[in-house]
């Protein structure tokens, strides 16, 4: 039981993921009309549109006459994610989010986290390049490049239609993140991830460190995926986790021995700090 | 960290994200014309299908759980798929294979109407008076191997005539007289492409081992008559060149020189 309040935000990512792939399952295998498509597009309870904005500003550079229900749909998950849920897509609706954090999981158990084939310093801001460089393209090939290797697209389509040949990309995903370069492919490279990163700039729930508690025991830096975020802020100063790569996970909160780190909400009004808990 | 350093490190990024960015969309640009794959009805041409495709199933999902559903041997017919990696088509977007999943037609047209961005289009599954059917898709057109369709060795057979959801109209039986025998006659399949939708029902049905009748895309497998070229004895056809200017040109290789210089190429009249 004290496990399970220990790991709360990790299970409840886990059931989110795993829900979100089974109502996909379900909307082909047995007709659900709940949630039906995959991540790039999806329609809940056969009416709301629910588009990827970076899938939706490809086709918009690819040069394709745009829909109303997909410029409906990009509106909705654009303000849900800027307004509340920052980069959670990346935690806890994304289904490589398993495999990389299971990528990570070997690490930690096998003690390799420090070793990287690339440097993770020089590739910092890859992803962003990366995002801008694949809408060029996508304008210059005259489709969406990226939607061709998404590994979200194939893990999602895998589970809901057919997987095909698809494992083998995931399977290199998975070693390049235990063995190549740590957190590799959704902390340096994936543009989707870095597209929710500037959606959710400026998002209402954040994590919120109080520097008071803080031991300087190092847990949640250990076990961070972004650490970048944590890094100026763990035991420097009471503020929230402002980097806007924070994917809210909620490990750092979980692995804190000393109640220094929990989610609260922003307040932009007054900059003073709203201390007002939301989670817990 | 000073200006140089900077400079560098930006000239570094970028060099790596165009690589890596160019990896990915020569992959793209290698994977996105598949002309052979067969599409729902009601697709965009190919070009406009892959740009305005967002790859989300719908289509499928609505195919899957359509009402007339076709069980052969207590196994459903699948016609949809969503393409995975390996199966030759471009990743994600749907495609059927009319050998193993024809499409069946259905009245209400569920996967056209699934479809949120446009790339499945009642405009394209209409006929001239804007009538919108499903016996005016255009997925594809069939095509007959003569050489292995058993009709055209005078077996009796039939069968994609009688598969055909366009009964007597995209099929129909010629009838000729087979002279190797002299005294039977060959019943041979003829398909006409104004009224085949390309479901695909023909291709399924075909008695053969490899099917002797098959769909392509139409602009895989049709031609195009220039303006040039009309049929005298049709107003329908008169109906096409109305507007024609008497100085079109037919481009083909041959133009180049003109028709006499081609037609004697190569003579010697000296000799």
């Amino acid at each position: 039981m004290n496990k399970i309040i220990k790991n709360r935000y990790l299970i409840l990512r886990r059931i989110t993921q795993f829900a979100i792939l089974f109502l996909y399952f379900g909307a082909n295998y047995y007709g659900w009309k709940i949630l039906v498509g995959n991540l790039s597009f999806s329609k809940l309870f056969n009416t709301i549109p629910l588009t990827d904005p970076y899938a939706f500003l490809q086709m918009l550079f690819a040069g394709a006459v745009i829909s109303s229900n997909l410029i409906i749909g990009v509106i909705i998950i654009t303000l849900f994610y800027a307004i509340i849920g920052g980069r959670a897509y990346c935690s806890w609706v994304c289904p490589v989010n398993l495999i990389t954090d299971l990528a990570g999981w070997i690490r930690r158990k096998t003690h390799h986290e420090k070793d990287n084939l690339i440097s993770a310093i020089k590739i910092k801001k890859f992803r962003y390049a990366f995002m801008i460089i694949l809408l060029i393209f996508s304008t210059i090939i005259g489709a969406a490049a990226f939607e061709f290797i998404s590994p979200i697209g194939i893990f999602t389509r895998g589970v809901a239609f057919s997987l095909g040949f698809g494992w083998i990309w995931l399977l290199v995903i998975f070693i390049f993140d235990a063995f190549v370069l740590k957190n590799g492919w959704c902390g340096h490279i994936c543009p989707v991830g870095a597209m929710y990163s500037l959606i959710g700039t400026k998002n209402f729930i954040r994590v919120y460190h109080t520097k008071e508690n803080c031991t300087n025991c190092g847990n949640c830096l250990e076990i961070c995926p972004e650490n970048q975020v944590l890094a100026p802020v763990i035991n420097k100063k009471s503020d929230f986790i402002n980097g806007i790569e924070c994917t809210e996970c909620g490990r750092c909160i979980e692995v804190c021995e000393d109640n220094a780190l929990k989610f609260s909400l922003r307040n932009f009004i007054k900059g003073e700090k709203n201390e007002k808990n939301t989670t817990n | 960290m000073d200006r140089r350093n900077f400079l560098t490190s930006l000239l570094q990024l970028s060099a790596a994200a165009t690589a890596a960015g160019a990896i990915v969309g020569g992959f793209a640009e290698e994977n996105k014309d598949k002309p052979l794959a067969l599409r729902p009805p009601g697709a965009l041409p190919e070009k406009d299908f892959i740009k305005t495709c967002i790859r989300c199933g719908l289509c499928v999902d609505a195919c899957k759980n359509r009402e007339n559903k076709m069980i052969v041997n207590g196994i459903e017919i699948d016609t949809l798929k969503l393409a995975s990696p390996g199966d030759n088509v471009p990743i994600g977007t749907p495609y059927f294979n009319a050998r193993t999943g024809p499409c069946f037609m259905c009245d209400d047209i569920p996967c056209m109407y699934a479809c949120p961005t446009g790339a499945l289009t009642p405009k394209e599954c209409q006929n001239d008076k804007g009538k919108v059917a499903i016996d005016y898709a255009k997925m594809g057109v069939a095509v007959i191997d003569p050489s292995s369709c058993i009709a055209f060795w005078g077996l009796q057979c039939t069968a994609c005539y009688r598969a055909c959801p366009e009964m007597d109209k995209a099929i129909t039986i010629e009838w000729k007289q087979n002279k190797r025998t002299g005294k039977h006659a060959y019943r041979i399949p003829v398909v006409h492409e104004n009224y085949c939708t390309g479901c695909g029902m023909c291709e399924m049905a075909c008695v053969t081992e490899k099917a002797a009748i098959k769909i392509f895309p139409r602009d895989v497998f049709l031609g195009k008559v220039s303006n040039r070229y009309v049929k005298g004895w049709s107003k329908k056809d008169q109906e096409r060149v109305k507007n024609a200017s008497t100085k079109t040109t037919t481009k083909t290789p041959w133009s180049k020189e003109n028709p006499l210089q081609n037609l004697n190429q190569g003579v010697n009249w000296n000799e």
